[in-house]
C-alpha cells in the first residue's frame, strides 16, 4: 500500500528497510532523548509549581504578579529561547529543558491555584474546626481535593512538551524532532513519518498513563463521572 | 460549662459582630443561639473553638480561657457540625466519621470500629460505609456530619444551622433523632439557628440575638414565649406566638408519655428514611 502513497519523484512515503536498519541506533536513541527532554521539565516544573502554587493560593497578593510573569514566559517562542540559551548553556539538554520547564510552570501554577480554589469553603472550615493544623489540612484535605484540576494541567503540559521538544531539533537537540530535520534535509519522507507517528503515540500513551494515575489517585471522582471542572480546565488549557 | 464574659468581636473595619456578650451555657444541655442574619450568633459560636478570637472579654470552657489552649488541641475536643455538613469529598463515609480519632492518633482499626458504631447510632445503613459523600442524600450527609462530630466523644458540640439545608420532613426527623440522641449522651450543645421554631423545639435555653451582636433575651423557651423581653423578641417570635406556646406545652405533655414518644420517633424515622433511600436510589 505504501507504494501508492509515493511522493512526486517516486520515493515511497515509508521505506521499511530504512526503519529496520536505523531502529536500534537512531530511532530508539531519539525516542529516549525525547522522553528525557519532555519529562525532565515536567518533573522540575511540577516540583517548582507545587510550592509556588500553594504560596499563591495562601497569599493571594502574590498570584497576579506570578501569573503575569508565567504568562509572558509562555508567550515567548520556544525557538527564540533555545537560541538565546545556547549562548549560556551551550548545545546541551539544559538548553531545551529550561524553556520547557518554564512552559510547564506557566501551565501548572494556575492549575495548582485553581485546584486549591476548587476546595469548597465549608470543607476547609470544617477541617480547621476539627483540629487540622494548616500543614496537615493542606496535605490531607486540600491537595487531594485539588488533584483532578492539577492532573488536568499536568496532562496539558505533558502533551505540549512532547510536541515542543521537536523544536529543539533546530539547534540539534530535539529527540524525535531530529528525524524531521534529517528527513527535510535529505528530502526523504520516511524519518518524517516515523517521527510524527512516534510523537503522536508518545503523547497519546503519556496522556493515558496520566489519566490512569489520576483515576487511581481519585477514586471518589469515579462515583460521579468525569467532573465538569476538569473538562473545563482541559478545554481552556488546550486552547492556550 | 461555657461562659462568655464581656465578649466583644470587632472587625478591623469597625463592624461590631458581638457586643459585650455575657452568657453562661450549662453543661449537658442544649443551648440555642437564635436571631436574624448578622446578629453575631455564628461568630459567638466560633469564638468557643477559636475559629474566631474575641477582641475583648473572655470565653472560657470549664473555667479555662480558650485563648490559653492551642487551637487544634482545643478543637479536637469539641464536636462541630455545619450546614453543608463539610464532609471530605475524597474520603469514604467511615473515614469521614473517623476524622478526629485519626487526628488523635487512634489505631486505624479502633477508629473504624468506632465509626461503624456511630453510623448505627445516627441511623445510617452500614452499607453506606464505603461510599463517598457525593453518593449520599442531603439528610444522610447531615447524619454523617453529626456522627463525625461525635466520633471522639467530645463533651461539647457546636452546631451551626446543621439542619437548615434539608427539606422540612427530613429536618423534623433529624431534629427528633437529635433530641433522642442527646437524651442518651447529655453533651453540652451550642446550637445556632435562624429558625425560632427550631430553637423552641430543641433548646433547654434560648439566647435571642439581635442585629449588632446584642443579646436580647436569654431564658427557657417557656419564659421567652410567656414573656418576651422586648418588642424585638416579640416580633422575632412572630404573630403566632400563642399557637407556638400552645404547641410547645402540648409537646411537654406528650413527653410525659415517654414510651409512646419514643415509639413515635422510631416510626417517624423509619418513614423519613424511606423516601430518602428511594431518592438516592433514583439518582443513580
Amino acid at each position: 500500500m505504501y507504494a501508492a502513497l509515493a511522493i512526486g519523484d517516486g520515493e515511497p512515503l515509508i521505506r521499511w528497510d530504512w526503519i529496520a536498519r536505523n531502529w536500534d541506533d537512531d530511532i530508539l536513541e531519539s525516542l529516549k532523548e525525547h522522553l528525557i527532554l519532555s519529562f525532565t521539565p515536567i518533573l522540575l516544573g511540577f516540583l517548582i509549581a507545587l510550592p509556588l502554587g500553594i504560596a499563591c493560593a495562601r497569599w493571594r497578593r502574590f498570584y497576579p504578579p506570578v501569573l503575569a510573569v508565567t504568562s509572558v514566559l509562555y508567550a515567548l517562542p520556544a525557538i527564540a529561547l533555545f537560541v538565546v540559551l545556547v549562548a549560556f548553556t551551550g548545545l546541551t539538554y539544559t538548553t531545551v529543558i529550561i524553556p520547557l520547564t518554564l512552559y510547564t510552570l506557566s501551565v501548572l501554577v494556575p492549575s495548582v491555584v485553581d485546584g486549591l480554589g476548587s476546595v469548597p469553603d465549608h470543607v476547609r472550615k470544617s477541617a480547621t474546626a476539627m483540629g487540622f493544623g494548616e500543614t496537615r489540612r493542606m496535605v490531607q484535605v486540600e491537595l487531594p481535593i485539588a488533584v483532578p484540576v492539577v492532573m488536568a494541567g499536568l496532562r496539558v503540559a505533558t502533551v505540549s512538551n512532547i510536541s515542543l521538544v521537536s523544536v529543539g531539533a533546530m539547534i540539534g537537540i530535539g529527540g524525535l524532532g531530529e528525524l524531521f530535520t534529517d528527513g527535510l534535509r535529505r528530502d526523504f519522507p520516511t524519518p518524517l513519518v516515523v517521527g510524527i507517528v512516534l510523537i503522536i503515540a508518545l503523547a497519546f500513551v503519556s496522556d493515558m498513563v496520566l489519566l490512569l494515575i489520576q483515576r487511581l489517585l481519585t477514586p471518589w471522582e469515579r462515583t460521579r463521572g468525569a467532573s465538569k471542572r476538569e473538562k473545563e480546565v482541559l478545554a481552556t488549557g488546550g486552547a492556550a | 460549662m461555657i461562659t462568655f464574659e464581656g465578649v466583644t468581636k470587632r472587625y478591623p473595619d469597625g463592624t461590631v459582630a458581638v457586643d459585650t456578650l455575657d452568657l453562661e451555657i450549662p453543661a449537658g444541655r442544649i443551648t440555642v443561639l437564635v436571631g436574624p442574619s448578622g446578629c453575631g450568633k455564628t461568630t459567638s459560636l466560633r469564638m468557643i473553638n477559636r475559629m474566631v478570637d474575641a477582641t475583648e472579654g473572655v470565653v472560657a470552657v470549664d473555667g479555662k480561657n480558650v485563648r490559653e489552649i492551642d487551637p487544634p488541641t482545643l478543637r479536637r475536643g469539641i464536636g462541630y457540625v455545619i450546614q453543608q455538613a463539610g464532609l471530605f469529598p475524597h474520603r469514604t463515609i467511615v473515614d469521614n466519621i473517623a476524622t478526629v480519632p485519626f487526628l488523635l492518633g487512634w489505631d486505624k482499626k479502633k477508629a473504624r470500629a468506632r465509626s461503624h458504631e456511630l453510623m448505627e447510632r445516627v441511623g445510617l445503613d452500614p452499607k453506606l460505609a464505603k461510599r463517598y459523600p457525593a453518593q449520599l442524600s442531603g439528610g444522610q450527609q447531615q447524619r454523617v456530619g453529626v456522627a463525625r462530630a461525635l466520633a471522639a466523644d467530645p463533651p461539647i458540640m457546636l452546631m451551626d444551622e446543621p439542619f437548615s439545608a434539608v427539606d422540612p420532613i427530613v429536618r423534623a426527623s433529624l431534629q427528633d433523632e437529635f433530641l433522642r440522641l442527646q437524651n442518651d449522651l447529655e453533651k453540652t450543645i451550642v446550637f445556632v439557628t435562624h429558625d425560632i421554631d427550631e430553637a423552641i423545639k430543641l433548646g433547654h435555653k434560648i439566647a435571642v440575638f439581635q442585629v449588632g451582636g446584642k443579646l436580647a433575651q436569654y431564658a427557657t423557651p417557656e419564659e421567652i414565649l410567656d414573656a418576651p423581653a422586648d418588642d424585638f423578641v416579640r416580633d422575632f417570635l412572630g404573630g403566632e406566638r400563642g399557637i407556638k406556646r400552645l404547641r410547645f406545652f402540648q409537646e411537654l405533655d406528650a413527653e410525659e408519655a415517654a414510651e409512646q414518644a419514643t415509639e413515635q420517633a422510631a416510626e417517624q424515622r423509619a418513614a423519613a428514611d424511606r423516601p430518602e433511600a428511594g431518592s438516592t436510589a433514583a439518582e443513580r
